[in-house]
């Protein structure tokens, strides 16, 4: 098995190195001329037998020769590209880029260039990207086509148009021959075309570009220029709300994730839990020592790192949550006043528990692969762990749906939430389940803690930062309804993102509170309340 | 019946002992200070001065949460918002009297406006550097909140933990709000250094003591209004809405009325409080705003015993007596301290300390006077002896709303 993989590798290795060197000699002799080159027409003609091999790796050398870096060593008549520094310059081979050596001045003479050779190589080098085999060479080509745009390389561009098969490098170079048209000397039609083309771009280089056209333009053109950019601003305005709905939504998945044990706990049980917060601490937590293990043990595993430290975390925390329900919480039912403040004890021990284990200081939990970088979304660029993070928020979201609304537990979870005495009677054990369901909003919380601990400080006082917005979610959107946290949480994360460009972050945040706190008024019970004739709710 | 225990003979004496006691405290401390040379086993130093006399700003804080929570039912986890307002106030107060002495030496802006480039005063500012105004402040500034807030609350009928989580939010918001650079308040850093108050040096031995006999008298007077209110017929009137309120409200009562007035009052005492807290301490920042130390109020009254005047008061100097020792000594465990505290009041001592007392009190009485209990002589007795017999039943501190 070894010996024969063995074989394969050099043999693939050999197969490289012998057809690198094959193509190194096509290119070399072709470059090796530069060194005989007498004038700028000689010169010009082997830009363009250079040109002519169609081989993306002479970009290389032409740009170096525009640049005037392309050197000629005296004593063999080698071809370098050098870079200067000081006395000495430092060359390279012309093809490969490797290094080759240093030399001084006197040793190298450079070989000179006009500016009418340089337009010439300019286009060389477009035509050259442009007909690349690779797809995203010639959209890079495109790119920088369109940025900055030359009227000498539409010709360039409408060939390349004319064979090029995909059509999303196509649209750009259409874009980019629109740019030089409008530096052109060409007709109004065609301008006018090219600022229709600009303008349903829709982006902010176009906007640029456009302003500056507008800028020199006259009669007609600048008229359509204007329209052009009203457009574009327009849209770009409409993407900008997207980007705040994205930003809200974002916000409101975290605060989701935050508050949907909560809605458990407090929303269908009636329990006033002011140690949620420590409860998605000791999910964050958790992720972080799994992660410790990982990497000391089994670096591979990392990437599921999240997924191996979500059931641990639901165990740890809802083993945390039943302990307190069997231990304070049972004998407090009817006094949530009570309630309130012994939970609030147990918060102040889990954090100083918590900060005497690890520390007072922020632990780092890394991103696995799958979450970390971004991706481009028209004009808004989304981070993979946020969307993970709504997916997920989501994801938990309908899973505690269906246990509520379709299992026997939540059926009889909301037995004993409705008349305790009844569901008694029915032969449910209601302090059975009064644990139970404690222990599994306070597993829910754990979990979120393991999706926070990606976007958040690791930190004792982690669980602090979210206990007001939790309950704040949870009002808002009404007590005893999973669906009233879901649009709490997301209106209010949506609500947040809007305010805050007008009114700054921390403005924005007193705002919300302010009218969720008048929004109470109005309805004492929430966004979805639920129906009931009784006096003292 | 449950009136019954505040117009027992015991209560009525505890009250009077109290306010006699801190007046007694409030004439000697500072001559113990001043007068008696710190040779002398009778000396009090300089420090404890300060500290007892900061745990008195803190009682009488606990003092006004009684008011609303102990008599009212109304769990405000927002009185350290009411607190920190009438700090602030005596702070502006404070600030105006530095004068030119500030690093800048500019005459009327604080250092703060001349260190963020701050060209004239805001209109807020006007005012405090005369001392009628501040106090004036002290009072309405938190009065002024706790009515606009309690109005729209009341009167929508938010009750019990809703109420206690928007006002708990309240605090929060007030907190984010200071600390912005840009509400004038001195932001993050608060306002601090002062100089003087009404003309004597903050820092002198005798201006601390004068504060603190200040603080001694405003308790005492805490304590007198509190028990004026709640003995009076509108104090009956509170403990019914505490007790039930939709059957107060269908006798024709209007229970907003009724809490708004209580929690009004009890922001000004918690402001009142503020006010002496801050020349004491010598500084006040938004971290007074923090949630965390309203709930910690709340503690205090718990530990003492709530609807109990006298209690939280106790509550108040313990707590804070032991976090000056755990702090010092056991920095570690104040937290596990605290924590625990809470789980134990909760749990075990519903009715705190002087709960705790009054049960054993009565337990003693019931058993040495026999049978005599069960003859009552005129309608008083009948009375005190059903307050007593429930004080000791213990268990359940808040009594069932009505059926």
């Amino acid at each position: 098995m070894i010996p024969l993989r063995m074989i394969a590798f050099i043999v693939t290795l050999l197969a490289l190195s012998l057809g690198a060197s094959a193509q190194d000699a096509d290119l070399k002799p072709i470059i090796g001329k530069f060194a005989d080159s007498k004038n700028f027409r000689q010169t010009e003609a082997i830009v363009l037998e250079l040109a002519a091999t169609g081989d993306s790796r002479t970009e290389r050398v032409l740009v170096a020769l525009s640049d005037g870096n392309l050197y000629v060593r005296s004593a063999d008549k080698g071809v370098f590209v050098g870079s200067e520094s000081g006395s000495t310059i430092t060359l390279s081979d012309p093809v490969s880029g490797e290094d080759a050596g240093q030399a001084t001045k006197s040793e190298v003479s450079k070989i000179r260039v006009n500016n009418s050779l340089r337009r010439t190589i300019r286009d060389a080098i477009g035509t050259l990207t442009l007909g690349s085999d690779d797809p995203a060479v010639r959209l890079s080509a495109a790119e920088t086509m369109f940025r900055s745009p030359d009227p000498a390389s539409i010709p360039a561009l409408d060939a390349a148009i004319a064979s090029e098969k995909v059509a999303s490098v196509k649209t750009r170079l259409e874009q980019a021959r629109a740019s030089a048209v409008l530096l052109s000397d060409l007709d109004d039609e065609q301008k006018q075309a090219a600022i229709a083309v600009i303008g349903a771009m829709g982006s902010r280089d176009a906007l640029s570009l456009l302003t500056a056209y507008e800028a020199q333009a006259q009669g007609e053109l600048k008229d359509a220029a204007a329209a052009a950019i009203t457009g574009i601003n327009s849209s770009l305005a409409l993407w900008a709300a997207g980007q705040n709905v994205w930003y809200g939504l974002s916000l409101g998945s975290v605060l989701l994730l935050a508050a949907i044990g909560l809605a458990i706990t407090f929303g269908v049980m009636g329990v006033i839990n002011m140690a949620h917060g420590e409860m998605v601490m000791l999910g964050a937590y958790t992720t972080y020592v799994v992660q410790n293990l990982i990497r000391g043990s089994a670096p591979e595993l990392f990437d599921y790192s999240l997924l191996i430290a979500l059931p641990l975390a639901f165990l740890v925390a809802g083993g945390v949550g039943l302990v307190l329900e069997r231990g304070i919480i049972r004998f407090l039912y009817g006094r949530p006043l009570e309630t309130l403040l012994a939970t609030w004890g147990v918060s102040l021990v889990l954090q100083q528990t918590v900060r005497s284990i690890f520390g007072p200081t922020n632990k780092e939990v890394g991103n696995p692969s799958w979450m970390s970088g971004a991706f481009q979304l028209g004009e808004l660029s989304v981070t993979w762990n946020r969307l993970w993070i709504l997916v997920f928020a989501i994801v938990v979201f309908f899973a505690l749906l269906y246990v509520m609304n379709r299992t026997a537990w939540g059926l009889q979870m909301r037995a004993v939430t409705a008349n305790r005495r009844m569901a008694s009677s029915m032969g449910i054990r209601t302090p059975w389940i009064d644990a139970m369901t404690f222990a599994l909003g306070s597993g829910i919380a754990g979990i979120a803690g393991v999706a926070l601990s990606q976007i958040d400080n690791v930190s004792p006082n982690l669980g602090q930062g979210y206990i007001i917005d939790s309950f704040m979610v949870v009002v808002f959107g009404g007590v005893g309804n999973l669906w009233g946290t879901l649009v709490g949480a997301l209106s209010l994360g949506v609500l947040n993102k809007f305010l805050e460009p007008y009114a700054g972050a921390v403005l924005g945040k007193i705002l919300v509170l302010v009218l969720i706190i008048l929004f109470i008024q109005k309805r004492p019970r929430g966004l979805f309340a639920l129906k009931g004739r009784a006096v003292e709710a | 019946m449950i009136t019954g225990r505040f117009f027992a003979s015991g209560a009525d004496r505890r009250i009077l002992l109290t306010i006699a006691l801190l007046l007694v405290v409030a004439a000697l401390v500072p001559v113990l200070n001043l007068a008696v040379s710190p040779a002398s086993a009778f000396y009090v130093p300089s420090y404890i001065v300060a500290l007892v006399g900061k745990y008195l700003c803190y009682a009488l804080l606990a003092l006004s949460l009684d008011l609303v929570w102990g008599y009212c039912g109304i769990l405000s986890l927002g009185h350290g918002a009411f607190f920190a307002l009438g700090g602030y106030a005596m702070g502006m107060y404070l600030m105006r009297q530095i004068g030119d002495r500030g690093v800048y030496g500019n005459p009327i802006l604080p250092d703060f406006m001349v260190f963020l480039n701050w060209k004239e005063l805001p209109w807020f500012w006007y005012g405090f550097d005369q001392f009628w105004f501040a106090a004036l402040m002290v009072m309405l500034v938190p009065g002024l909140l706790a009515f606009i807030f309690g109005w729209f609350a009341f009167r929508s009928r938010v009750t019990g933990v809703y109420l206690s989580i928007i006002t708990q939010a309240m605090t929060y918001a007030l907190l984010l709000a200071f600390f912005r650079n840009d509400m004038g308040f001195g932001g993050n850093n608060g306002l601090t250094d002062f100089k003087d108050i009404l003309g004597f040096n903050v820092q002198a031995d005798a201006t601390r003591s004068a504060l603190f006999a200040a603080s001694a008298i405003a308790l005492a007077l805490g304590v007198l209004v509190t028990w004026l209110v709640v003995s009076s017929k509108y104090g009956k009137l509170l403990v019914a809405v505490r007790d039930a309120e939709s059957r107060t409200r269908f006798l024709g009562w209007r229970a907003e009325n009724v809490k708004l007035f209580a929690f009004t009052v009890s922001a000004v005492m918690a402001g009142i409080a503020g006010a002496l807290y801050v020349p004491q301490v010598g500084i006040i920042n938004p971290g007074e705003f923090e949630p965390a130390n309203s709930i910690e109020v709340v503690i205090w009254t718990a530990v003492g015993g709530r609807g109990t005047i006298v209690g939280p008061i106790i509550g108040a100097v313990l707590v804070n007596a032991g976090k000056s020792f755990f702090t010092g000594a056991f920095p570690e465990f104040w937290l596990f301290a605290l924590g625990g505290l809470f789980v134990f009041v909760t749990l075990f001592m519903p009715k705190g300390i002087l709960g705790l007392w009054d049960q054993w009190s009565g337990k003693l009485k019931w058993r040495s006077p026999s049978q005599a209990d069960e003859i009552p002589d005129d309608q008083g007795e009948v009375v005190v002896r059903v307050g007593q017999t429930q004080a000791q039943s213990g268990g359940n501190a808040e009594p069932q709303p009505a059926e």
